[in-house]
């Protein structure tokens, strides 16, 4: 089993890039009166396995540091850092420059309010989405923590982890034409969540309940089915399976 | 002057935060939370592989139960953690579980009948109880005699996190997001809330409260290779630290995680592992049961990353442009297992390394993962020294880990205790001593001295950089207090960081930017960070034994005889440095007294009175009839837990004596 650990090269091993980068930055301040919304450039030589947080931080420590953008976990899975990266919605910290051509154009996610330069408040628009949607189990019974848990089917459960996996960085908003239209518009994140809780048998909540929630052109039929959040989900989630099936069943629950 | 004022402020949006808020928010107390980031967006969803409770559902978890999980966590601790708290801890770990799962927690379920696993390398088939289908299912983790990492494929922590925040939301518990804790207001007795930071306008104000919690996570981010998320500076520790009065517990004890991938440091998860993978050097050898014949890769995380360095100095590594490291083969575990129990693992392999795990070996190196020492407090969870402050989670020194925590302990530690801390801080609130008035010309002082330390950074005309001293300081702490310690290089760690602690005063700015100016946060954290580094380097400089993941190369043996004890580092107002105190663990309470791990080294020096008190916890074995019984003799903790998590945990195919087959 351990035959072919010296023979591969991984892709840190290969010839160093000297590219020289050129990064073309949204600028504005809000809290400035003199600022103005505009494009900063800045120059940077690429090294290996360069990420755009690798990038963003030497910007900010050697070039500007007043520059602003969002990063928490690093490694993409905490949803914090998504941006127009020439202009697709993507996460920020598991973006190589390799991937990229040498003129790299970053943008703060649009719909969402913008805090500053690259930084947007992604955090309030989806408490927004969760209270309006209520997305949390809705159940009458307490449990009884020191009985056996009630058994779940394991195919179940891996299925509403599926849908559990979106980690709300925003992607699906800002490639959304629906939700550059129409401000109330919850969003396929919104709707995926949906999806999770009807599909979760400890939530008591039926169709006619999420159709209060989703039944309407905010909700379920505002989608154009145009698949742009599907296309940019950094987790691959079934966005339009799960928005068709949900429309399907919506519509009936209308009826 | 701005104050906002509720009975409880919890600092901390991450999974203990955030149930600790609920419980205080069910027992009808006013609650809001500051968070540095949205909640879900913390680190605990980081956590990958799973959270450790003893259900005894999966065929190999049968016999688990609360004593097992305990003598599991006090072995990983080194003999170093309250027992008394372990005991509480894995009494209620189970409880927990099931309420997350009532919550939506969507945890892997058994699949009764024949399933294939690897086990030590090898194929094995394991065949499930067909009764205990569908019931909460575990996987195998380092440090532990069952299977009992309860698991949502790899990403366990994302899922509690957004069940628990949502839980929160449907609270209506007011969380302000993208703010920071500057200090805490206190008059040497008493905690009275915060002096709070907005992260988006720059704007100071107060939060006062009855009760304040801390609930910030570790300090990982002042060492250089970390896994870490980047907001993981240890500010809620600092600020505490900075009160002069309250006490950071067992700083000197950092874990280093065995995998964190080479070179970024990013983590994948003891599932790896725990389900089968083995670590290959750099000539594709399987060399861990050269060293631990017992456990091989499974022994608790100090001993496997000790080992993995070692290994590397001994000239065995894989070497890259970055430096030496080793290999991480999960392609045994085969394709399907990957895409659904390793997924999240196999992404950041995808994106970060441009590989796949299903047909290459991943690059590992140990990196900086955790913090077992935090804000110091008592079983309730509340500061001994300053009244009305409270921490829980990764920021506090409970203490369940002592000196190296096991996987899956962590994520369980922050449910449970705040389980536990949300109804110590409701009690205190609804008591007598819960009340009191709030001054609000003490308030005043704190927030005028926070403005004015502002200020004072932007106005200095200082020519040092924050993101420079940083850097350096990050650089020591890994090169000088990492996983191999000694005296001459924590002598030197310790004299570089008192420098850069003098040159932090002569930070300047280049930017004046209005708003939360990111140059000014990080000017601003700097000596904070430096103090908590100072903390752990002193720490373990003054700590002549190795415990758990501290080791010394120059006092290689655990020394019971004279280091049985928790350090307890305070910082006096105006000091340059720490002073130490410690605090002694009773040999005579140990329900389990100090002994060989199970891994790792045989030898140690022994307490005088440990022959004494194992006498005595034999004739209590012989003496008592069932497990439950035993256990109340030797180490009676119902007392220091709410009423209401008094009763036995229900397990599959125990009775209730305790006993199964």
């Amino acid at each position: 089993m351990t035959q072919d650990s010296k023979q591969r090269i991984p892709v840190n091993e290969s010839e160093p890039n000297s590219r020289q980068l050129t990064f073309e930055i949204f600028r504005f301040n809000p809290l400035d009166p003199g600022s103005e919304p505009h494009f900063d450039t800045f120059t940077l030589e690429e090294t290996a396995g360069m990420t755009l947080f690798i990038a963003l931080n030497l910007i900010r420590e050697e070039q500007d540091p007043s520059l602003q953008f969002d990063f928490v976990c690093r490694a993409g899975i905490c949803g914090s850092c998504a941006m127009l990266i020439n202009g697709r919605p993507d996460l920020a910290c598991r973006t190589l420059t390799q991937a990229l051509p040498s003129t790299i154009r970053l943008a703060p996610l649009p719909v969402f309010e913008l805090i500053g330069d690259l930084s947007v408040n992604t955090g309030k628009w989806m408490h927004g989405m969760s209270e309006r949607l209520q997305t949390w189990v809705h159940t009458e019974t307490e449990p009884d923590l020191d009985a056996m848990e009630a058994a779940m089917e394991p195919a179940l459960a891996e299925q509403i982890y599926e849908l559990e996996r979106c980690i709300e960085c925003g992607c699906c908003v800002a490639g959304c034409g629906t939700a550059v239209m129409r401000e109330a518009f919850v969003g396929a994140v919104g709707l995926n969540k949906m999806a999770r809780f009807r599909l979760d048998p400890r939530d008591e909540r039926d169709d006619g309940a999420f159709y209060e929630l989703i039944g309407h052109d905010d909700g379920i039929f505002g989608c154009m089915s145009l698949m742009g959040c599907q296309d940019v989900c950094p987790k691959a989630l079934p966005l339009q399976t799960q928005l068709a099936f949900l429309r399907r069943k919506m519509a009936f629950a209308g009826i | 002057m701005k104050i906002l004022h509720t009975d409880v402020l919890v600092i901390g949006g991450g999974l203990a935060g955030l149930r600790t808020a609920i419980g205080a928010r069910r027992r009808g107390l006013d609650v809001s939370i500051l968070s540095l980031v949205p909640p879900k967006r913390s680190h605990s969803a980081a956590a990958q592989g799973g959270m450790q409770a003893s259900l005894a559902n999966a065929v190999k978890g049968y016999g688990d139960n609360e004593d097992v999980h305990f003598a599991d966590t006090v072995r990983g601790s080194d003999w170093g953690a309250d027992q008394d708290v372990v005991r509480m801890f894995v009494h209620m770990a189970p409880k927990a579980v099931r309420e997350l799962a009532h919550w939506g927690v969507p945890w892997n379920r058994v699949q009764g009948g024949k399933h294939n696993v690897i086990i030590n390398g090898q194929p094995v088939t394991l065949e499930e109880s067909e009764a205990a289908h569908g019931l909460i299912t575990a996987r195998n983790f380092g440090g532990t005699a069952k299977w009992r990492t309860c698991y949502v494929a790899d990403g366990t922590g994302h899922s509690m996190l957004y069940n628990v925040s949502d839980q929160a939301i449907a609270a209506n518990i007011p969380v302000l997001e993208r703010t920071e804790a500057m200090a805490l207001i206190h008059d040497g007795q008493r905690c009275y809330g915060a002096i709070v930071r907005n992260l988006m306008t720059g704007e100071l104000f107060a939060h006062t409260a009855n009760a304040t919690c801390i609930a910030t996570g570790g300090f990982g981010r002042i060492y250089r290779i970390s896994t870490n998320a980047v907001i993981n500076e240890g500010m809620g520790a600092a600020i505490a630290l900075e009160t002069g009065v309250a006490t950071l517990g067992n700083m000197e004890a950092v874990q280093f995680h065995p995998t964190g991938i080479f070179p970024a440091g990013i983590l994948v998860t003891e599932g790896c592992r725990g389900d089968g993978g083995l670590l290959l050097d750099g000539d594709g050898h399987r060399f861990m049961p050269d060293y631990e014949p017992e456990k091989a890769e499974l022994a608790s995380r100090d001993v496997v990353a000790r080992h993995m360095e070692y290994h590397i100095k001994q000239g065995k590594g894989a070497r890259s442009r970055f430096g030496e490291h080793l290999w991480l083969d999960i392609r045994l575990l085969g394709e399907q297992h990957i895409n659904h129990k390793l997924r999240e693992v196999k992404e950041i392999c995808q994106y970060f390394l441009g590989i796949n795990p299903v047909h290459e070996l991943i690059p590992v190196r140990p990196a900086q993962h955790y913090s077992m020492g935090g804000i110091r407090t008592d079983a309730h969870g509340q500061s001994p020294q300053l009244q009305g402050l409270f921490a829980c989670g990764e920021a506090a020194c409970w203490d369940m880990h002592g000196f190296n925590r096991l996987g899956g302990n962590s994520v369980a530690e922050t449910v449970v205790a705040g389980m536990i801390v949300g109804e110590s801080i409701a009690d205190y609130c609804l008591s007598e001593a819960g009340q009191g008035m709030i001054d609000t010309a003490l308030v005043k002082r704190f927030l005028q001295q926070e403005q004015d330390a502002l200020d004072g950074i932007c106005k200095s005309k200082g020519t040092e950089k924050a993101s420079e001293l940083i850097k350096q300081m990050q650089t020591l702490m890994t090169d000088y207090v990492g996983i191999y310690r000694d005296g001459t290089n924590l002598q030197t760690a310790v004299s570089e960081l008192k420098s850069l602690l003098e040159r932090s005063e002569r930070v300047g700015l280049q930017s004046s930017a209005p708003g939360v100016n990111p140059e000014l946060v990080m000017a601003y954290r700097l000596p904070r960070m430096l103090k908590l580094a100072l903390c752990v380097a002193q720490g373990a400089l003054n700590r002549t034994e190795s415990r758990g993941a501290h080791t010394r190369l120059d006092y290689p043996q655990r020394d019971d005889s004279q280091w049985l004890k928790r350090t307890l580092a305070s910082w006096p107002l105006g000091a340059s440095s720490p002073t130490l105190n410690y605090e002694p663990i009773d040999i005579m309470k140990m329900e389990l007294p100090p002994g060989w791990r199970g891994y790792g080294k045989k030898d140690f020096i022994p307490h005088p009175d440990a022959d004494t008190r194992q006498q005595q916890v034999d004739a209590i074995h012989r003496k008592t009839q069932n497990r439950f019984e035993r256990q109340q003799a030797l180490l009676p903790f119902h007392h220091l837990l709410p009423e209401k998590f008094h009763q036995n945990n229900a397990r599959f195919q125990e009775n209730s004596e305790g006993e199964s087959p």
